[in-house]
C-alpha cells in the first residue's frame, strides 16, 4: 500500500514524527494511532462518568426523600478504613503518573517499579474494601430485602436498606473498575517487562493511566458523599 | 470530488473484492474488515426485522376482530392453554417492541451500512479500531442470544420499556434474560459509537474537512456522540433494575420506600436520545439519496450537518415528555413541553433543505430516490404529530392511544426503516457487486408505500377517538379501521418479503452480470462511488485525496443553471 507522506496538518495529530512496530496498518502515522487511541480513551471515560452519573443521581434522590436515614445510616460506615483507602487511591495515582512520565522519558526500570507499586495500592485498596464488606454482611447492613441489621442489635429508623443498596451499588461498581484496573495495569506491567514501551511509543501506558485517575477520582467522590455525611 | 492528479483508481486492474479476498468460514466470523462486519450486521438485523416483524403481523391478525378469539385459536391447535391469548399478545407486542429498537432499527443504520460506508466515504482504509469493532459485532451476537433465550424462556410481557415495578415485581416472565441482553446490546452500541467517532475525528483522507464531509457522515457523527453518551445510562438502569428484581434492593420498589417514576426518568434519559439514535442515520441516508438522484449539490449543506447536532444536543434535555402522565411536577411538564418544541426546528431545517435540493433538480424516480421521496412524505407526518404530542395540554388526551403507536411508526418505520430500505438499494451495487432489479424494486415500494399508509394513517384517527395502546380487546366501534390496519400490514409483508425475494436473487451465481459493475452506477461524488465494485479489501488503491465537496456533480449536472459551490 502507497500511503501519503504529505498530508495536511490536519491528517496528523501532534507527534506524528517518528514509527515504531506497533502501528497498524491502516493508520498512516503513528501520530494518527496515538492520537487515535487517546480520543478513544477520552469518549470511553465519558461513558465512565455518565454510567457512574446514574446512581450519583440516584444516591442523590435517596438522600432527598431520607435525609435523617442516610444521615443515620451513614454513621455505621468506618470512616478510617474509608479515609484509609482514599489516601491509598490517590497515593496510586502519583506513581501512576510517575510511570507514565517513566515511559516517556524511556526509563525501563522506573515503569515497571512504578506500575509495581501501583498494582500494589490497588489491591490493598481491595483488601481495605473487602474487611470493610465483610464488617456489613456480619451486621446484616446489606441492601433491599437482605438488610437484617435489626438482628444484630442496630436499629436505624426509615429505610436503611436503600442506604446500603446505594452504598453497595456505588463501590461494587467502583470496586469492579478497580478489578478491572489491575487487570490492566498487569498486562501493561507484562509489556513494559518486553520493553514495548519507548519514547516513540507509549500510548497503552497513557490510556491506562488515564483510566486509573477516573477510578480515583470517582472514589474522590464517593468517600465524602457516603462516608462523610452531615 | 477526489482531484484529477491522483486518479487513485483509475488505471489500476481490477483486484480481487473484499468479498472474495480471504475464504472460508473463519475469515468472515474472525474479520476485522469493517466492510465484511458490516454484511454481517446486516443479516444479522434483517433475520431480527423478520423475527419482530412476523410478530406484529400475528397480533395485527389477533386485533381483526373486537373479541379475544384468533390466538386462543391458534393455541388451542398447537395444544396450549387458550385461554393464555391475552397474555401471549402482551408478549407479541413486546417482543415486536424490543426486538425492532435493540435488534434491528438501532444497529440497521450504523452498524450495518455505517460500517460499510464510513471508511470509504472518509478514504480510510477502516475504522480507528477494527478489532474493537469485531468485539462490537460478537457482543452484539451475545446480547441477541439473550433476546432469542427469552423468547424461548417463555417470552416477555413488560413492553419493550421494563417499567417499574410491574417489571421487577409482578412480571412472572423472563425480564431478567431480556434486561440483561439489552445492558449486553448497550455495550455494543457504545463501542460502535465510539469507534465512529474517532473515526471521524482521526481517520478522514488528506483534504477531508468537515465541512467536505458527505451528511451521512455528519449524521453517523452525532449519533454517535448520542451512543457514548446516553447509553451508559441505559446501562446502569438495567444494572439497578437487574439487582431490584433479583437482591430486590427498594430503589424502584414503592413497597420498600423506592421510587418507580426514578425508573421511568433513568429510562427515557436514555431513551429519548436513543429515539434519535435510530433516526439520525436515517437523516444521514436521506441527505445522499436526495442529492445523488436528483443531479444537484445539497441545499444548505452546513445546515443539515449542524441540525443533526443540534438535534443530538436538545435530545438530552427533553425525555420529561414521555412523562407528562406520570405525576412529574406541573412546572417540569411545562419546560419539557417547550425544550420538545425546540426539536421541531433543526428537524424542519432538514426537511426544506431536501425538497430545496428537489427544487430544479433532475430527478431520476429510480427505486432508492422514491425511498428518499416516501420518506420525505412519510416522515413529515411524523414529525409534526410529534409536535402535537410534545404539547402538554394535548397529550394528556393522547397519551397510551393508537396516536402515540401511528406517531412512532411514522418516524421510526416511515423515517429509519424506509431511509434504510433506500440506503440499502443505493448501495447495493456497491456492497454486493450486484444490481437489483429496478422495475420490481419499484413495485415493491408502491406495495411499502401503501401498505404503510394504510396500517398506520387511520391509527391517528383511532387513538385520537380513544382506542388505547396495547389492548388485545377493544369496543367494536373500531373494527373497521383495525382491520384496515391490519390489511395495510399484510401488503407491508408482502412488499417486504418481495424485496428480500429480488436482494437475494440478485446474489445468485446465475444472477452475476457479466461484466463487472461500473464503480459509480449513480454518478455520486463522494469517494465510496471511487473505488473498485464491490471495493477491495483495502478500500483503496493508495490514499486518496479530497479538494472538493461531495455534492458536486460537474459531469452530469443537467440543470445548468446551478451554482455548484
Amino acid at each position: 500500500m502507497s500511503s501519503d507522506h504529505h498530508s495536511p496538518k490536519a491528517h496528523r495529530p501532534e507527534g506524528a514524527e517518528g514509527d515504531h512496530p506497533f502501528r497498524a496498518h491502516h493508520f498512516n502515522t503513528a501520530g494518527q494511532q496515538a492520537g487515535a487511541a487517546k480520543l478513544g480513551m477520552w469518549a470511553f471515560l465519558a461513558t465512565e462518568i455518565l454510567m457512574f452519573s446514574g446512581l450519583f443521581l440516584a444516591y442523590f434522590i435517596v438522600r432527598m426523600h431520607y435525609p435523617d436515614m442516610v444521615l443515620a445510616a451513614h454513621e455505621h460506615l468506618n470512616k478510617w478504613a474509608g479515609g484509609l483507602n482514599t489516601v491509598v487511591l490517590i497515593t496510586s495515582s502519583v506513581t501512576m503518573a510517575l510511570a507514565v512520565r517513566a515511559a516517556q522519558t524511556g526509563d525501563q526500570k522506573a515503569i515497571l517499579r512504578n506500575l509495581l507499586f501501583t498494582i500494589g495500592f490497588a489491591l490493598t485498596f481491595m483488601v481495605v474494601k473487602y474487611f470493610e464488606y465483610s464488617a456489613k454482611i456480619e451486621h446484616g447492613m446489606l441492601p433491599g430485602k437482605l438488610y437484617h441489621a435489626w438482628d444484630h442489635g442496630y436499629i436505624i429508623e426509615g429505610n436503611p436498606h436503600i442506604f446500603f443498596a446505594v452504598y453497595f451499588c456505588m463501590t461494587g461498581l467502583h470496586g469492579f473498575h478497580v478489578l478491572i484496573g489491575i487487570g490492566v495495569l498487569t498486562w501493561i506491567y507484562i509489556r513494559a517487562s518486553k520493553g514495548h514501551f519507548s519514547p516513540r511509543y507509549y500510548t497503552p501506558v497513557e490510556n491506562v493511566g488515564l483510566y486509573w485517575h477516573l477510578v480515583d477520582l470517582i472514589w474522590i467522590f464517593l468517600f465524602p458523599l457516603l462516608y462523610l455525611v452531615r | 470530488m477526489a482531484d484529477k492528479e491522483s486518479k487513485h483508481e483509475a488505471g489500476h486492474a481490477r483486484e480481487p473484492s473484499y468479498l472474495v479476498a480471504q475464504k472460508g468460514l473463519k475469515s468472515w466470523l474472525l474479520t476485522i474488515d469493517h466492510k465484511r462486519l458490516g454484511m454481517m450486521y446486516l443479516g444479522a438485523t434483517m433475520v431480527f426485522f423478520f423475527i419482530a416483524g412476523m410478530s406484529a403481523i400475528a397480533f395485527r391478525t389477533e386485533l381483526l376482530t373486537p373479541g379475544p378469539g384468533e390466538i386462543s385459536w391458534v393455541l388451542e391447535k398447537l395444544g396450549m392453554d387458550p385461554t393464555q391469548s391475552a397474555t401471549t399478545y402482551n408478549k407479541l407486542f413486546t417482543v415486536h417492541g424490543a426486538v425492532m429498537v435493540f435488534l434491528v432499527i438501532i444497529p440497521s443504520v450504523p452498524a450495518a451500512l455505517g460500517n460499510f460506508l464510513l471508511p470509504l466515504m472518509l478514504g480510510a482504509k477502516d475504522v480507528a479500531f477494527p478489532r474493537l469493532n469485531l468485539l462490537s459485532f460478537w457482543v452484539y451476537t451475545l446480547g441477541a442470544l439473550f433476546f432469542v433465550y427469552t423468547l424461548f424462556a417463555g417470552g416477555l410481557d413488560t413492553g419493550w420499556t421494563f417499567y417499574t415495578p410491574y417489571s421487577s415485581n409482578f412480571s412472572g416472565t423472563a425480564v431478567l434474560s431480556a434486561t440483561f441482553g439489552a445492558f449486553i446490546l448497550g455495550f455494543s452500541s457504545i463501542l460502535t459509537g465510539l469507534n465512529f467517532m474517532v473515526t471521524i475525528h482521526k481517520m478522514r483522507a488528506p483534504g477531508m474537512t468537515w465541512n467536505r464531509m458527505p451528511l451521512f457522515c455528519w449524521a453517523i457523527y452525532a449519533t454517535a456522540v448520542i451512543q457514548v453518551l446516553a447509553t451508559p445510562v441505559l446501562a446502569i438502569t438495567l444494572m439497578l433494575l437487574i439487582a431490584e428484581k433479583t437482591l430486590n434492593i427498594g430503589i424502584f420498589d414503592p413497597a420498600m420506600g423506592g421510587d418507580p417514576v426514578l425508573f421511568q426518568h433513568f429510562f427515557w434519559f436514555y431513551s429519548h436520545p436513543a429515539v434519535y439514535i435510530m433516526i439520525l442515520p436515517g437523516f444521514g441516508i436521506v441527505s445522499e439519496l436526495i442529492a445523488v438522484h436528483s443531479r444537484k449539490h445539497i441545499f444548505g449543506y452546513k445546515a443539515i450537518a449542524l441540525s443533526s447536532v443540534a438535534i443530538a444536543i436538545i435530545s438530552f434535555v427533553v425525555w420529561g415528555h414521555h412523562m407528562f402522565v406520570s405525576g412529574q411536577s406541573e412546572l417540569a411538564g411545562i419546560v419539557f413541553s417547550f425544550l420538545t418544541f425546540a426539536v421541531a426546528v433543526p428537524t424542519a431545517i432538514k426537511v426544506f433543505s431536501w425538497v430545496a435540493t428537489l427544487y430544479r433538480g433532475s430527478i431520476q424516480f429510480n427505486t432508492p430516490m422514491l425511498y428518499g421521496l416516501m420518506f420525505l412524505f412519510t416522515f413529515t407526518i411524523g414529525g409534526l404529530t410529534g409536535v402535537f404530542l410534545g404539547t402538554l395540554s394535548v397529550d394528556v388526551h393522547l397519551h397510551d392511544t393508537y396516536f402515540v403507536v401511528a406517531h412512532f411508526h411514522y418516524v421510526m418505520m416511515g423515517g429509519t426503516i424506509i431511509a434504510f430500505i433506500g440506503g440499502l438499494h443505493h448501495w447495493w451495487p456497491k456492497m454486493t457487486g450486484r444490481m437489483y432489479p429496478e422495475w420490481q424494486g419499484r413495485w415493491a415500494s408502491l406495495f411499502i408505500f401503501v401498505g404503510f399508509n394504510m396500517t398506520f394513517f387511520n391509527q391517528f384517527v383511532m387513538g385520537q377517538q380513544g382506542m388505547p395502546r396495547r389492548y388485545y380487546t377493544y369496543v367494536p366501534q373500531f373494527q373497521q379501521q383495525h382491520v384496515l390496519s391490519s390489511i395495510g400490514a399484510y401488503i407491508l409483508l408482502v412488499g417486504f418479503l418481495w424485496i428480500a425475494y429480488y436482494l437475494l436473487g440478485s446474489l445468485r451465481k446465475k444472477n452475476a452480470p457479466k461484466e463487472p459493475l461500473p464503480d459509480n452506477p449513480w454518478g455520486g461524488a463522494s469517494l465510496e462511488w471511487h473505488t473498485q465494485t464491490p471495493p477491495i479489501e483495502h478500500n483503496f488503491h493508495g490514499q486518496p485525496r479530497v479538494d472538493s465537496d461531495p455534492y458536486s456533480f460537474p459531469q452530469i449536472d443537467r440543470t445548468g443553471q446551478v451554482d455548484h459551490h
